[in-house]
């Protein structure tokens, strides 16, 4: 027992550990924040992008001293307390080795702390971003200012953009396999393969799928939606930079999920009305014949349970039918 | 024959001969009669065959099945009738089927001698060793569909496997890692070494053990079954309507979970119940060893998490051979109901997968580090807590799904709380080895390396819990990484140390601790050069189970492949070791070569039949190292104590 006394006053390797952990910590986090936390992806092109940006770099600059605590602990101990070495002194059981309702008492509180915090900066966030640009189903609690007038405008077809309105752009996203399609309910509710956008405009992603779960993940917009059929998921971001972004599937739908891709861009106001101005003229005759514009569609007879169940419009119903060969109307 | 395995009350006291009761039952050689392997094997291939024959027999005229070109119904059929076949040949069945006609069935043989680890086996040590050989199996098989996985990444543009295949790949690597995962620890030390830690002769149920051990084993060949029929293409989530969609292999990934979710709720509760109601005289619940409170966790989170996932495979089934619609949208089912019922199982199950590893840290540290567990109590309030928990942050795996996402704030702070007793595990890791005399041996590397993968593995959870970053990372390499750090770099680092440390108390013999070192630091470093830069590559824009890339990240993603290559080798130092040390090599191993106290190393080596000659009585809480004048952990009873082992009280100051 006495032993134990003369090694604690030899060195304070409680105080020693905290010391290094403490110079560490300060410069990796001055590091990271400065050198790394500016170009963590997915850069700033949307409202999104940049608050989850912020989010991510105030986890890691708490996370880093955990990290470094434990790791230091552990490489610390490792050569310190080595058997090897000839100077280790043995190791001293008993009571006091049992544990110290000081250190577990402040481990728990310390720790309760910072956790309850983390939960509550996100909640914070995930509310003040509108959802932070992840999908929030058919009815959000949280959208920009005007984005239910725009919303339910665009699916009475009553929905006008115009540059310099401030108004939300309704943008649907159409997931099958394997393929975005993305309509534009304000400007006719025209279909278009590849997705443009304005600048410094809030818009508002429907997400839905025709057939399997999809993800619609439009990685540099931080954009993440789950398209489910018959389900509409609603995203919201606003657009803050001109440039390219890339569209992917985030979610396994099948044999071609990895070639699930596209490009988008985001323009000018000026340069998207009149992209979508003349898309929708030259679109004209194709949209006619489209599917009335909806938040959802039934899915294809060729979709997911195409071929397998009876097609949902089947009346009466008729088991020997040859599924699947009828088309919804 | 008839052995009472009844503890008595009250152990007798010193010098009085070991009563009737415990006397060396009669064992028997049988050689290659009766039912073994092979018996299970023809009868599963004959069920299979039937299966098939009735399959298309009852269905094949109907229009949806016609059409399909597939009978999922005769794979469904064949499946299950294999499963049938395969219990009824290896004897599992003999037991019930013979109470079921009111005979009165025969005792079990106890088989001797190696073919016994090939039969149906009520020996909690046989099983044990069954499971270790099993588990291994499973982890070999998943890990060469792995470095096919990274084979196909090596280059976004050039393709080894066509989209199809590569799919395939993908699905049945997770999906048998999954299977395998849930087991490793629980099915081979946990059966092996539950009740030698709590001064048990047995399992509560031998027979339902013996039972999980056969069905987790028919669960591989049901599952592996899905090649042979076109395999599935929906990854281990198995999300519908994906899996509503896909041909008739997604009926081996069902029907396989199935199952196994039937070998786990039997596990569970055999050791539930084993830890309640077979612990010896004086170990009350503050003397239960860690690792004994890790298992009951576990096994809570087994027996209540897995019927989700039955019903919910049994859904899916439905849907596929007779048209219900549990999980089709346009036919009045959701597509969410799957993903609930599937995450609802599968958070407590990555808790399945971790809780176990805590336990065997827990157990080692102490041993090398010449220390009393730090806080024990806190450690095991820490893996209640998680367990507990682990039933509320289900939804978090759905955060961009669409579902509920008022419910978002709630699973995020649930999810972030799951971090606190979490915590608790490091807590009492680095209490146990401050100021400690750490003996290097590979069990103890293996446990630091736990701590320091679980430690990133953990961090990265907390970025996926927070909604905002969860956007960028969900569905991506960061979280493929995350789950790779916590189970692969938690679970399966401690399941080999756990393998390292009690292996030569399974065997009797030691392992070779040169070959030891190298399969440790291999597999440390080439694990963490494989997956960290995937938390770049995720970060980067991946998203999971993808074919092809952008050309941006071929350099990262070619260093993942390479070092997942080595990571892969490292296994087969692993396999020389064994080979090695346990068959071409052995030495002998003395029967507590780390000096522990555990109450599982103070038998003799080999383990008796029935482990102890007496039920010992426990005297004292585990983990009293370097404390001299500790009292002694357990009274065996003087004339019967083992030779070569030092008694109780000797254990005081172990280290010299």
């Amino acid at each position: 027992m006495s032993n134990e006394n003369s090694q604690g006053e030899e060195i304070n390797h409680f105080r020693r550990i905290v010391y290094i952990w403490i110079a560490l910590s300060v410069v990796c986090d001055l590091l990271f924040w400065f050198l790394v936390g500016p170009h963590v992806p997915p850069g700033r092109m949307t409202s999104s992008a940049q608050g989850d940006q912020l989010d991510f770099n105030i986890l890691f600059v708490i996370g880093l001293p955990v990290l470094i605590g434990v790791s230091e602990w552990l490489v610390y101990a490792a050569f310190n307390w080595n058997a090897k070495k000839k100077d280790t002194p043995e190791s001293v059981g008993g009571p006091r080795a049992w544990g110290n309702k000081r250190v577990e008492v402040s481990w728990i509180i310390v720790t309760s702390v910072v956790v309850v915090c983390l939960a509550g900066f996100g909640i914070i966030e995930l509310v003040a971003l509108q959802g932070a640009g992840g999908g929030e189903g058919p009815n959000p609690i949280w959208y920009p200012h005007g984005a239910i007038q725009a919303e339910t405008a665009a699916l009475a077809g009553t929905g006008t953009w115009s540059p310099n309105s401030n108004d939300v752009l309704p943008v649907q996203v159409i997931a099958q396999q394997w393929k975005f399609t993305y309509r534009y309910p304000t400007f006719g509710g025209f279909e278009s393969s590849e997705l443009i956008l304005p600048d410094d405009t809030a818009i508002a992603f429907n997400v839905t799928s025709l057939d399997v779960i999809h993800s619609f993940w439009a990685y540099q917009l931080e954009v993440k939606a789950d398209a489910n059929p018959l389900e509409n998921n609603v995203a919201f971001t606003r657009t803050q930079q001109l440039g390219n972004f890339v569209v992917r599937c985030s979610e396994l739908c099948g044999l071609w999920h990895g070639a699930m891709f596209n490009y988008g861009t985001v323009v000018s106001q000026a340069a998207f009305e009149k992209w979508a101005t003349t898309t929708e003229a030259a679109n004209a005759a194709n949209t006619k014949n489209l599917a009335p514009f909806a938040w959802t569609y039934v899915p294809d007879a060729n979709g997911a349970a195409g071929g397998y169940y009876p097609d949902g419009n089947v009346t009466p119903y008729s088991p020997t039918e040859i599924y699947g060969s009828k088309q919804p109307s | 024959m008839t052995i009472s395995a009844e503890r008595p009350t009250e152990v007798d006291d010193k010098g009085v001969d070991p009563p009737e009761f415990i006397a060396q039952p009669k064992l028997r050689r049988h050689g290659l009669l009766g039912q073994h392997l092979g018996t299970a094997i023809v009868c599963g291939f004959l069920g299979y065959i039937l299966g098939h024959w009735l399959g298309n027999y009852v269905a094949s005229g109907y229009p949806y099945i016609a059409n399909s070109g597939q009978n999922s119904i005769a794979v469904l059929l064949a499946l299950m009738f294999m499963v049938l076949g395969w219990l009824i040949g290896i004897g599992a069945l003999n037991y019930p089927f013979a109470k079921m006609l009111g005979r009165e069935a025969k005792g079990e043989v106890e088989y001797q001698g190696w073919t016994r680890y090939f039969r149906y086996n009520l020996d909690h040590k046989v099983v044990g060793i069954q499971y270790v050989v099993g588990v291994l199996v499973f982890f070999f098989t998943g890990g060469l569909l792995a470095m096919a996985i990274r084979t196909e990444l090596l280059n976004p543009t050039v393709h080894v496997f066509s989209a199809d295949t590569y799919i395939k790949i993908v699905s049945e690597h997770g999906t048998i890692m999954m299977m395998m995962a849930s087991s490793v620890v629980v099915g081979p030390l946990g059966n092996y070494f539950v009740p030698l830690m709590i001064g048990a002769r047995r399992m509560a149920y031998p027979r339902i053990e013996a039972f999980s051990f056969w069905i987790f084993s028919a669960g591989y060949l049901v599952i592996f079954s899905a090649l042979f029929f076109g395999g599935f293409p929906t990854g281990w989530t198995g999300y519908a309507p994906l899996q509503t969609q896909a041909g008739p292999g997604m009926i081996s990934y069902l029907f396989g979970f199935a199952i196994i979710s039937i070998g786990m709720m039997a596990a569970g509760f055999n050791l539930a119940v084993t830890i309640i109601n077979y612990r010896a005289p004086g170990m009350t619940w503050s003397r239960v060893p860690i690792f004994v409170w890790s298992i009951i966790a576990t096994a809570a989170l087994l027996t209540l998490a897995s019927p989700v996932l039955l019903a919910a495979g049994l859904f899916g089934i439905l849907d596929k051979t007779v048209q219900t619609a549990f999980y089709v949208t346009e036919h009045g089912g959701s597509s969410y109901l799957w993903e609930n019922l599937f995450w609802f199982f599968g958070h407590p199950e990555v808790y399945i997968m971790a809780l176990p590893g805590f336990g065997i840290v827990g157990e080692i540290l102490p041993v090398f580090a010449r220390k009393p567990l730090f806080a024990y109590r806190i450690a095991a309030a820490g893996m209640i807590g998680v367990a507990l928990l682990s039933f509320f942050v289900w939804q978090h795996h759905l955060f961009q799904s669409g579902i509920n996402p008022d419910m978002r704030p709630l699973f995020m702070l649930t999810t972030e709380l799951i971090s606190i007793p979490t915590g608790f595990i490091f807590l009492v890791g680095m209490g146990t080895l401050y100021k400690a005399k750490i003996r290097y041996e590979v069990p103890m590397l293996f446990c630091m390396a736990v701590y320091f993968n679980f430690l990133i593995g953990g961090m990265s959870g907390v970025f996926l819990s927070d909604v905002p970053v969860n956007v960028t990372v969900h569905g991506g390499f960061f979280v493929l990484s995350h789950f790779h750090y916590t189970i692969m770099g938690g679970l399966i680092f401690a399941f080999f140390a756990g393998l390292y440390f009690w292996l030569p108390k399974m065997t009797g013999k030691k392992m070779n601790k040169k070959l030891g070192l190298w399969h440790f630091w291999t597999m440390f470093v080439f694990f963490n050069l494989t997956f960290f830069p995937m938390f770049v590559i995720g970060l980067l824009g991946q998203p999971r189970r993808v074919f092809t890339y952008a050309k941006n990240l071929q350099t990262l993603n070619d260093f993942s492949s390479i070092s997942a290559f080595l990571l892969g080798a490292s296994f087969l130092i692993f396999v020389a070791n064994i080979m090695w040390s346990q068959f071409i090599s052995p030495e002998k191993s003395p029967p507590n070569p780390w000096d522990s106290l555990g109450l599982e190393w103070q038998t003799a080596t080999p383990i008796p039949i029935y482990n102890f000659e007496r039920i010992p009585v426990i005297m004292t809480d585990p983990y009293h190292y370097s404390e001299p004048g500790a009292p002694a952990l357990a009274d065996f009873g003087e004339k019967v104590m083992a030779p070569n082992t030092s008694p109780p009280s000797s254990s005081t100051s172990t280290d010299q």
